[in-house]
């Protein structure tokens, strides 16, 4: 579960705004987060891992407090347990799609590892470079190697803007197969309506006004 | 090949290869705190690294010797506390020639580190490593070219350096005089052929550091 309850000013094209969100967001729900460019979805993606830090409020992931102005909490995102998947990927060009998920383990773990590389079929990549792959390949080593830690939240910025039809398609079913595999808690921004409609089970449109309730895909 | 020329070039390849490795050391650090943070006297700090790029070598070179000389406040410390000397030493010259060099090598590293996407450092952090760690793990290891130019451009510079190690260092043999010094020394006393033969080392020298980085940077950008 994870419970938000923050506001953080932001300055957009249209001047300084506010964004205020107050939800509760189940286990294992596949939550997207739909609105304009610069509405603030990967704000609040930044707030939820640790990245930015919210003017007030508070943010609850499991039974652990990550976020509480009044009391002065604020945990780093090394110690959140939250995946991020960034737009561009952010795999680290010095080291091989394996060395990539290696390197996301706290403790070494060869099986897991394999294991890994199994789920999202990227056993013969595995001495590549990341530079090499195409980006559907770069997709999954993100994702390998952000459920590497075992997350208990999984953040998703935009995973699937640079790449064409096909291919996102495929990579719908990695998203939709890697969530209930690994029973993480998923959060993606999006602004294809199709996408959402196959992938969320609840939609938060994030907007000028403070941000309570949920939408159903279908109603978008 | 005389003794003497063999030691002044041991001793030109001893100052550089010294001035780079303590400016390797030192620039990483700084080059990092000038690309990753943000803070008042930042441009004041910037400015004062990049000093020697603008700065007659015979400037720094007349404040450093000033400052060594036992008559004033520093080295007058120096000597009466640790029993150091460092107007025209070894030790002096390598202090001016780190200082001298500083921008040749923190430029680099520092356009290397600007250069990196940002989110290799805030993924580092999201999959729960340290700071520390990221940097060495993560960072350091991708701005290899630009470690390279670095540590070429501080050697070569390092090599070449005339005005600054002869204003603190002078010309003592086996002490202070380097290959650029030898040069002129050479020249003023109408030994051509020697002069030739140092230059022709320095030339060498230089025009293989160039080729390494230009090589080192083609081979990053395929």
């Amino acid at each position: 579960m994870i419970y938000i309850d923050v506001e953080r000013k932001m300055l957009t094209t249209d001047g300084p705004r506010k964004l205020e969100v107050c939800v509760e967001i189940e286990k294992r729900e596949l939550v997207c987060l739909f609105g304009k460019s610069g509405a603030g979805k990967t704000t609040l993606l930044r707030m939820l891992c640790g990245l930015f830090v919210p003017d007030k409020g508070v943010i609850r992931i499991g039974d652990k407090t990550v976020f509480d102005s009044s009391k002065k909490i604020n945990i780093p995102p090394q110690k959140r347990n939250v995946g991020y998947m960034f737009q561009d990927y952010a795999l680290f060009p010095n080291m091989n799609v394996e060395e990539n998920i290696r390197f996301a383990q706290d403790v070494k773990n060869l099986d897991e590892v394999e294991s890994l590389l199994r789920t999202f079929q990227l056993e013969k990549l595995r001495h590549q470079k990341t530079t090499r792959l195409s980006g559907g390949q770069k997709q999954r080593v993100a994702l390998a190697r952000a459920f590497a830690r075992k997350p208990e939240v999984m953040l998703l910025d935009e995973p699937l803007s640079s790449v064409d039809f096909e291919l996102r398609q495929s990579l719908q079913n990695e998203i939709i197969k890697s969530h209930n595999l690994f029973n993480a808690t998923t959060v993606m921004v999006s602004h294809d309506k199709d996408e959402i409609h196959r992938l969320a089970t609840k939609v938060l449109r994030i907007g000028k006004e403070k941000i309570t309730t949920f939408e159903n895909p279908t109603n978008l | 090949m005389s003794p003497e020329f063999i030691q002044t070039l041991l001793l030109t390849a001893k100052l550089a290869m010294s001035t780079t490795l303590i400016l390797f050391i030192i620039g990483l650090p700084i080059a990092a705190l000038l690309a990753f943070t943000r803070f008042r006297l930042k441009v004041i700090f910037e400015a004062l690294i990049n000093m020697p790029m603008v700065l007659p070598p015979t400037v720094i070179g007349y404040y450093l010797l000033v400052a060594f000389s036992p008559q004033h406040a520093f080295g007058g410390f120096l000597e009466r506390w640790l029993d150091l000397r460092l107007a025209f030493t070894f030790q002096g010259v390598l202090i001016a020639s780190v200082i001298f060099s500083l921008p040749f090598m923190v430029q680099p590293l520092q356009n290397g580190f600007v250069a990196l996407p940002k989110s290799y450092r805030e993924a580092a952090y999201t999959l729960g490593k340290s700071k520390m760690e990221t940097f060495f793990r993560v960072l350091v290891p991708n701005i290899k070219p630009s470690i390279v130019t670095a540590i070429a451009m501080t050697f070569a510079h390092s090599i070449g350096e005339f005005g600054i190690v002869l204003m603190v260092g002078g010309n003592m043999p086996g002490e202070t005089r380097v290959a650029s010094i030898a040069i002129y020394d050479e020249v003023q006393s109408l030994n051509y052929s020697t002069a030739n033969h140092y230059s022709l080392v320095l030339f060498a020298v230089s025009f293989v550091l160039l080729v390494i980085i230009y090589s080192v940077n083609r081979h990053f950008r395929i």
